[in-house]
């Protein structure tokens, strides 16, 4: 790094700036203060030149360069308001205009968009053509959610461009040339890609339009504020925006440690789920069998009756609560706080069976998603990130194609980032351990002469294969010289869940039980006697009878845990279920007591990513009905079991959790209003990459753009200063109402993962095939089948295995056959796939209907499958 | 009467050997391959500095870019690199590299041989147009006679030096002639020209050092290497060393192809019994276009068909161009809006859409050029047509400024400036009367 960019000074309309050499000039100008039109420019894409209207003078070039895919150098004096130059920006936006459709009345592009807005500011105010337009038949869909009107289209290669050069999905391309030159996509091969809607996006004119947003709103009729998407656990930052109380689109919003601006999409159409139908508006109790809806005092005072008599009965060892990973930290906390400090059980689990220990997530040495950039390697040990993390998948995509940062994967099936992979290392499904130790010398050739971290990302590659594999295999990888861990752990708030004690065995700000409990008892009053159960078991104690009250908390047991009938006999066997959702699964039609759910978009708070970054969702719309945040859930049925919360508001729970919680010191309310990009926590050891802007900044109206977040007031640097940090923050209009103590707690020590024990993965008899039950982006969970765009998307469920077993098993490709595993026997058909290795069968978890979850025994270490002809 | 004739140099064995000048036997039969001899004997960096440059050999496929300069450009030390040939020729009415291609392929070979042994690569590319379906037949039996006789392929005649050459067609686009787009096609991208820098003599094919010659300027290279440098740039006048193949068309009694030694007038080649013989029934030239359908026009004033066959002094003069070659000729009885708006409609078909103003710009003026020349156009036209050309080539000068990336959408602006020049009175009372 000793070799730092040359500054060279510019002179742009008569003004000197400071740009760094090599720089794009029409970066520089922008950054200075002079917008220089533009179309087919894109920060985030490579120049191409192709609009022309950048074209800018520069002296001693002959001509008009294009300010985009020219570099500053030293001494360049540039003119972009000359006659020369207005000439041509006038005659490229007339050009633009002559075949452009001029629809703007019913484009859902006008009102927001360049074409406008830069003719406006930068055209000639008539068209001097009189003949008659190109003309296309529009428009035609290019794929199941985006739809191409080839009239309106400059022509500016953006789509083409991020669906090439970001997605890696080169679907779509230009045919035909000349005037003729249109956006095609290849005969019977639409658009299909996880992120065809930021191409929608990044359209400088309404050529590309949504399905799901069509027609739905007029820009100026939209209101929209900045949060970050709970989709999956990336933590991208978007612009949510609304209309008559209805979230009508999400746009992604450009930061540079998460998201650069894209979104799946899934996180961006998957919106529409937020007003499906059949929500639930109103609480609901359990009366002669029969769920019936009532008033929330009822419902309340139901839920706590039933805790309590479990409570008399069993003891605190007789409650128990699963999930909570999709809500926010405040919700998180607020449940962690009443489960284990007002109820006092330890049988709390936000993971739903398919997660890691939370000792493993937290403890290990943690990576952000910026050092995927500047590592020296990176290690993927982790599910499908195209499927399971899209948006991480892009960023590691981009580190190993454009940075040249090398990629070992190791995995047991070819996934969306197998190709760019430098090494790769194979293994048996279950295998990971022995794999891992192959990693160090895969990567010594890759890192040679490579500074910066490995950045290992670590998770469970399919829910057939239980945790252990996985914890053994990270105990190998943390030996790795400068070794970090990017935990790949899917739901959307699954880390924030753990961060505040949401499993069992921890309590708020990574810390144990054990090390913690004089810390929270002085806080909370009291805590756990005894490390309890994760999910599976739970279930496996409620369906011994030894639950005598469930709380699910938007944990869709039957659907989302790995195993389907240990959910049922869990779900069954507890005494009291109390269920807090926002959607009628299986296991809320069993509830005795259930409390509607708001959602992400309808509450304000904090989520955290999967790298531990603290960062705002936002309110905006009003649920129908009643449903309430989870946090003001937990609160009321904690005053109805004797200890009142006193809460207001989410800040007042940010507060009290950075007062309690060790790993979230200083992380307060005023603090998280403050972060532009979120605060990484531990704060102390992030606290260089914390920027503060002063107040909070407005999405701009440049939203056909990712949007750029507003310039900070307060550097960073300033910001590590730690005795200039939040305390320099006049807190005059913040009521801080005081909590929970916050001087004088014990401390506690956080948590160091020092490797764990792991059961053994047992060896493959060779008549059984091993299972690998990965996920799929779009899955029969609720975001995507209460989405009306994107239910039609999930793919039919398979089992496909290697066209030689097929044979050797003795029947066709596409025959059915009868799977036998310990949890039963099913009937399906098997489909080949030479990508399968021999001895193993693929099939993706939660697709509706039989599968997976009727397969998997989430006690076993592996699933081993008995295929058989149907006879 | 002028009686001025051809200087056949590049085109001698394919007049002489009527029968069998593609031929490895009648190659060789006639010299072939012994400058190639020669050459290997040299050090290969004085090809380029002394011959080349020495001879003043220019490129022949529009631009008459210096050959030696170009091949200085390559950056040292940076292998591999390539030669491309350009073979794509595709300006209306040029028909001299077919002519070549097809009846002389080794004198081809042998040139590339040469440059490739100077410029120091071992792989050559020849993009041939698509069309040319003779061409290739008879040009890929000449590279695999010349690989089996030992003239290309490893240890060129016990030289040590080895070149493989590969030869693709084109698909039928006129914008492949342009060097960039030439290599995204070789590279199996869209035909569409490239942002320039990098240049192609520094990221060329697949970014790679690359230098892109024309088919006749590479054919002239071993007459350059047999004669000496010094000698060829005795013939020609000013910088505009030797000769040039032009192919005459149009209202001309002896339409083809002529290889005459620059500084010749146009006089001369149009009217001479030995060349093109003057204009069809005895009738006079209203206009020519003097360089290829990117030029724009000259007239049959005495000025400009006095005129020599000098790049520079054209250029310089009458801001034309000898371009390609190609001397289309009009006599009187032709209606220059009518000309123009056929041209406008080639360059319209052929833009490649990758820019803003020729996408749309070439378009544009075919329209108003049709109108103007089917009795429809207005007054106010032929300004219209100006301004809207103004946005495409700032200026309207020649060598053309640009809006655009490549050439190609200025190329369609020069009838344009032809019309206004010297027939503007002729087109706005064409539109008078329609109006």
């Amino acid at each position: 790094m000793s070799d730092a960019p040359q500054k060279v000074t510019v002179t742009i309309d008569g003004r000197e700036v400071q740009a760094e050499q090599g720089e794009l000039l029409i970066k520089v100008a922008q950054d200075n203060g002079t917008f220089v039109p533009r179309f087919c420019w894109h920060e985030r894409m490579k120049p191409v030149g192709m609009c022309r209207m950048c074209l800018v003078e520069v002296d001693g070039v002959r001509g008009l360069p294009p300010a985009c895919t020219t570099t500053v150098t030293d001494g360049m004096v540039v003119s972009t308001q000359s006659e020369t130059v207005k000439k041509a920006q006038d005659g490229v936006l007339e050009f633009l205009l002559i075949n452009h459709p001029l629809d703007c009345p019913v484009c859902d592009r006008g009102g927001e968009c360049p074409l406008q807005d830069q003719t406006l500011a930068f055209g000639p105010a008539e068209s001097r053509y009189v003949e008659e337009k190109r003309h296309y038949e529009k428009p035609i869909p290019i794929s199941d959610l985006v739809l191409l009107d080839r009239e309106r289209c400059i022509q500016c290669s953006r789509c083409t461009r991020f669906a090439d050069d970001i997605a890696g999905d080169p679907l779509i391309d230009f045919g035909e040339r000349g005037g003729q030159m249109q956006v095609i996509t290849y005969p019977d091969d639409p658009f299909v890609s996880y992120f065809s809607g930021n191409t929608v996006q990044v359209c400088p004119v309404g050529a590309l339009t949504a399905k799901p947003y069509r027609f739905k709103a007029r820009p100026w009729d939209l209101a929209s504020v900045e949060t970050t998407c709970q989709t999956c656990s990336v933590g991208c930052r978007g612009s949510v925006e609304s209309s008559s109380n209805r979230i009508v689109r999400m746009l992604g919003v450009d930061v540079e440690p998460t998201n650069h601006g894209w979104l799946c999409d899934k996180g961006r159409f998957g919106v529409e789920a937020l007003h499906a139908e059949d929500r639930i508006r109103t609480p609901m109790v359990r009366r002669d069998g029969e769920l019936v809806e009532c008033s929330w005092p009822e419902a309340l005072d139901a839920a706590a009756a039933g805790i309590q008599r479990a409570l008399d009965l069993h003891g605190p060892g007789g409650v128990a609560l699963i999930g909570g990973s999709r809500g926010t930290n405040e919700d998180a906390y607020a449940w962690a706080r009443l489960a284990k400090g007002v109820i006092g059980t330890d049988h709390v689990d936000a993971q739903l069976g398919d997660g890691l220990p939370a000792e493993l997530v937290l403890g290990l040495p943690g990576a952000t998603i910026p050092d995927l950039d500047r590592a020296a390697a990176i290690v993927l040990l982790a599910p499908d990130l195209k499927e399971e993390l899209p948006v991480l998948y892009l960023r590691v995509r981009r580190a190993a194609v454009d940075l040249g940062v090398p990629l070992v994967d190791v995995s047991a099936l070819d996934h969306g980032l197998s190709r760019y992979a430098s090494a790769t290392v194979r293994h048996l499904p279950g295998e990971q351990q022995s794999a891992a130790r192959e990693v160090a010398a895969a990567l010594a050739p890759l890192t040679e002469g490579r500074s910066g971290p490995i950045v290992v990302v670590l998770g469970r590659p399919d829910v057939a294969t239980a945790a252990d594999a996985t914890v053994a295999a990270a105990g190998v990888l943390a030996d790795l010289p400068e070794a970090r861990f990017l935990m790949a752990l899917r739901r959307g708030n699954v880390r924030g869940a753990l961060e505040v004690g949401l499993a069992p065995g921890v309590l708020p700000g990574r810390v144990s039980l054990e090390s913690g409990a004089e810390r929270f008892t002085a806080a909370w009053g009291r805590v756990p006697a005894a490390r309890g159960l994760d999910a599976t078991g739970i279930l496996g104690a409620a369906a011994e009878g030894r639950v005598g009250a469930l709380v699910l908390v938007g944990a869709d047991v039957t659907d989302d845990f790995p195993d389907r009938h240990l959910a049922r006999a869990g779900v069954r066997g507890a005494g009291f279920v109390v269920a807090v959702d926002a959607n009628r699964t299986e296991a809320v039609a069993a509830a005795d007591v259930v409390l509607p759910a708001a959602l992400w978009g309808e509450k304000s708070g904090t989520t955290t990513n999967l790298e531990g970054r603290v960062q705002r969702v936002a309110r905006k719309v009003s649920p129908d009905g009643s449903p309430m945040p989870d946090w003001r859930i937990a609160g009321e049925l904690a005053l109805r079991l004797g200890t009142d919360f006193d809460l207001e508001d989410e800040t007042e729970l940010q507060d009290e959790i950075a007062a309690v919680a060790p790993g979230f010191a200083e992380v307060d309310a005023i603090l998280l209003r403050r972060a532009r990009d979120g605060v990484v926590l531990p704060l102390a050891d992030h606290r260089d990459e914390l920027v503060l802007e002063a107040r909070r900044i407005p999405v701009t109206d440049f939203s056909w753009e990712p949007i750029a977040p507003a310039e900070p007031e307060v550097e960073a640097a300033e910001a590590s200063d730690p005795d200039a940090a939040p305390e320099a923050i006049d807190a005059s209009d913040e009521p801080r109402p005081a909590q929970v103590p916050a001087a004088g707690l014990p401390d506690a020590a956080t948590i160091t993962w020092t490797g764990a024990e792991a059961r053994p993965t047992p060896g493959r008899d060779n008549y059984a095939l091993r299972l690998v039950a990965g996920r799929r982006l779009y899955d029969a969970g609720r975001t995507v089948s209460a989405s009306p765009s994107l239910a039609g998307l999930v793919p039919e469920t398979a089992l496909r295995v290697h066209p030689q077993e097929i044979s050797r098993i003795g029947v066709a490709d596409g025959d059915p056959v009868r799977i036998t595993t310990s949890r039963g026997t099913q009937t399906l058909a098997l489909t080949g796939d030479t990508t399968v290795p021999l001895g193993v069968a693929v099939m993706a978890f939660n697709l509706g209907g039989v599968g997976v979850g009727d397969l998997v025994d989430a006690t076993s270490v592996v699933t081993d499958l008995r295929v058989e002809t149907v006879r | 009467m002028s009686n001025a004739t051809e200087t056949r140099i590049i085109t001698k064995r394919l007049r002489d050997r009527t029968e069998d000048s593609w031929t490895l036997a009648g190659f060789t039969a006639s010299g072939g391959y012994d400058a190639l001899r020669k050459a290997l004997a040299m050090e290969p960096a004085a090809i380029g500095a002394e011959q080349v440059a020495a001879a003043g050999l220019r490129g022949r496929g529009g631009a008459g870019f210096p050959t030696g300069t170009k091949w200085s450009f390559l950056p040292e030390g940076n292998y591999p690199r390539y030669l491309v040939v350009n073979g794509d020729e595709g300006e209306p009415s040029t028909f001299k590299d077919r002519m070549l291609v097809e009846r002389d392929p080794h004198q081809l070979l042998e040139g590339i041989a040469i440059a490739s042994y100077a410029i120091g690569c071992n792989k050559a590319f020849i993009y041939l147009r698509g069309e040319f379906a003779l061409g290739y037949e008879r040009l890929e039996a000449a590279r695999r006679d010349a690989m089996a006789a030992g003239f290309l392929g490893d240890n060129i005649l016990g030289s040590g030096f080895d070149l493989d050459v590969v030869i693709h067609r084109g698909a039928g686009a006129y914008i492949c002639g342009e060097e960039t787009a030439l290599l995204s096609s070789l590279e199996g991208d869209r035909g569409q020209p490239r942002i320039r820098p990098p240049f192609p003599a520094v990221a060329g094919l697949y970014a790679k050092p690359t230098v892109v010659n024309n088919v006749e300027t590479l054919a002239t290279l071993p007459h350059i290497v047999a004669m000496g440098g010094e000698e060829y740039a005795k013939l020609g006048v000013n910088r505009s060393t030797g000769t040039r193949i032009f192919s005459v068309s149009g209202h001309v009694n002896r339409p083809g192809n002529y290889e005459v030694e620059l500084g010749m007038t146009f006089r001369d080649l149009i009217f001479s019994p030995e060349l093109a013989g003057g204009i069809r029934d005895g009738r006079s030239v209203k206009f020519f276009i003097p360089g290829g359908a990117s030029s724009q026009w000259l007239t049959g004033s005495d000025e400009h068909l006095d005129a020599p066959l000098d790049m520079d002094y054209v250029q310089q003069t009458f801001g034309v161009m000898l371009g390609s070659g190609a001397v289309m000729v009009y006599d009187d009885t032709t209606n220059p809006a009518l000309v123009a708006w056929r041209l406008a409609k080639f360059f319209a078909h052929e833009s490649c859409g990758k820019c803003t103003p020729c996408r749309e710009g070439t378009g544009w003026i075919e329209k108003i050029l049709y109108r103007i020349s089917h009795g429809e156009g207005r007054p106010q036209d032929l300004d219209l047509l100006l301004d809207v050309g103004d946005n495409i080539s700032p200026g309207l000068n020649a060598p053309f400024s640009q809006t655009t990336i490549c050439p190609l959408g200025p190329s369609s602006v020069s009838a344009v400036v032809s019309l206004q020049n010297y027939f503007r009175d002729e087109v706005i009372a064409m539109c008078r009367a329609t109006a």
